[in-house]
Order: structure tokens, then sequence, then C-alpha cells
């Protein structure tokens, strides 16, 4: 039963079709979420314009924390199950994941600037963020240094390390005292944000969420077709 | 030309160079994984070329080989 659909999630996985339109979607949502953000959306009373950059820091590190548990999940079933496929797909996560984290970094440092009038904090929020950074930094610099059966144990152990830090990045606005904001959207109680703002954030949430599928999608495909030749060779 | 949509409150060079990484990164991110993808699918379609005529039927058999013969059927 779960070969059928392994088999039949990889046909989807491998498919072209599948992945155009996953790029068409990525392109609808991207044109309409930009023109939301830069555009419809208001300015924010307190700061003003540069409440922008929101639409792409926050969606940014929502993914790539997303991500990260994603493969912590997966290298869990690698260790316990030792699945080859679910190899395959952590590590074709993990590229998106990682560029979405520098994003988030990249973006908030632009934020802070113009908000707390400095480019970089040892703030917890942002400090727990680059060792997120650094994490994803080490599960990628463990498939290029070692072979692979020791790359999928090294880059599995690292990753489940590394999911501690995930509910000290949510929590750690919570936790210490900090220059961050603490969230404005919950899942349990009413957001603190409206809606002229929550639209263009979903949006852009939804084209990146698509991106990292896309990526997802070329990676794995790349990571199978190494695979699929090396067993030619064993023919 | 309204130009407050570039100066956006003396935010703009915030606000733009915010999306331009992004949309950057992006770009940088999608060529180089599409740039694999091509090699890797060429080096497929060379060593497909390359089996004999019994050992095509055997990799042929295999759904994930048929996907990606009929992807780089072009270049076989």
């Amino acid at each position: 039963m779960l070969s059928i659909i392994t088999e039949k999630t990889k046909k989807i996985l491998i498919s072209p079709k599948f992945r155009n339109l996953i790029f068409v979607l990525f392109i609808i949502f991207l044109s309409v979420g930009l023109f939301e953000a830069l555009i419809l959306s208001p300015q924010d009373y307190l700061q003003s314009d540069s409440v922008r950059i929101m639409y792409v820091h926050v969606p940014s590190a929502w993914i790539s924390l997303g991500i990260f548990s994603m493969i912590a999940f997966l290298s869990l079933g690698v260790i316990i199950f030792k699945n080859k496929n679910f190899v395959l797909i952590s590590k074709s996560l993990a590229p998106s994941g990682f560029i979405f984290n520098l994003i988030a970094l990249v973006t908030g440092s632009i934020w802070g600037k113009p908000t707390w009038g400095t480019w970089w904090a040892w703030d917890p929020r942002i400090t727990s963020m680059l060792v997120l950074f650094l994490f994803y930094f080490l599960y990628l610099l463990s498939w290029k240094l070692f072979e692979k059966n020791k790359a999928v144990k090294i880059s599995s152990y690292i990753s489940i390390i590394g999911v501690i830090n995930v509910p000290i990045i949510k929590y750690s606005v919570d936790w210490w005292a900090t220059l961050h904001q603490p969230s404005s959207i919950n899942v349990l109680s009413e957001s603190t944000i409206h809606s002229s703002m929550l639209v263009p954030l979903f949006l852009m949430t939804a084209a990146f969420a698509l991106f990292s599928v896309l990526i997802f999608l070329m990676k794995y495909n790349v990571e199978l077709i190494k695979v699929k030749n090396k067993g030619l060779n064993r023919i | 030309m309204n130009l407050d949509l570039f100066i956006m409150n003396g935010y703009g060079l915030y606000v733009w160079s915010a999306f331009a990484f992004t949309l950057f990164n992006f770009l940088v991110l999608y060529k180089v994984t599409s740039r694999q993808l091509v090699k890797e699918k060429a080096k497929f379609a060379r060593k497909y070329e390359s089996l004999n005529s019994d050992k095509v039927i055997l990799a042929y058999k295999q759904s994930t080989n048929r996907t990606f013969v009929r992807t780089v059927a072009d270049k076989i």
C-alpha cells in the first residue's frame, strides 16, 4: 500500500505538467501580491510605508521555519524507517528553505534600520533566526563534504538537533524582552492586523509557498535523475 | 509620473531594496536549479542513448525512467 502511494506521489512530483501548473500559479499570485503589497495596501500609522517590507519578510520567515520543520520530520523518518524517498525529499527542500531564511534575515535587517535605527541587534528573535540559518548551512554543507551514506546520517542529525530552535524562534518574542514586535497573526486568538494588510500578506505567502514548491519539484527531479543515471550504469 | 510610489514617504530605498533583494534571490535560485535540471537531463539522455536494445527494454520497464525518457525525448 505504502509503495503504491509512494509511486503515485513520485509520478506527480516528476510530472512536467504539474511543475508548469505550479509555475503559472506562482506568477499569478506573485503579480497580484506585488500589486496589493506595493500599491493597494495602506501605510501603517506608525511605520508609514516601511511596513510594506513585512510582505516579503514575514512570508520568508514563515516558509523557512516550515521547511526546516518538514526536513527534521522527514529526517526522523529517514533514521527510523530508512526511507530513501524521504532523503530525496528533505535534500530537495533545503535550498529553498535556506534562501527564504537568508531573505528573512536581510529584509529584517533592512526593515530594522528605519524602525529601530540599526541594521542589526543581538535580539533573541533575530539571533535565533541566525542560528537557524547556520543549521541550514551545516545541513547543505554536510551533503557537500561527506559521501552519501555518511551525509544521510549527519544531515538528518543536524536537522533533528536544529529543530529544537524552531519553538525558540516562535516564542522568543514572548519569553524575552526583545526589540522585535510580538506576533500580529495568531491561529488560536484574534489577529491584531487589519484585513487590508492581511490580504496582501496572504497573497505573498501563497506566492512564496508556490515558489518553494516549484524549486522543490525541480530539485527533486535533479536528485532523482542523478539516482536514475547511476541505475543506468548498473543495467 | 507619480514619484510617490518610488519615494514612499522617504522609505522607498528600504522598501524597494527589500523587494529587489527577494526577487533577485528567487531569480538566482530558479536559474541555478533550472541549469542543474537541464544538465542532469542531458546526462540521462546521453546514457540512455548509449544503451543497447536489450538494456533499453529493461530500463524502459521502470515508470520513472519512462517519464524521464519522455521529457528528454528531443535529446535522444
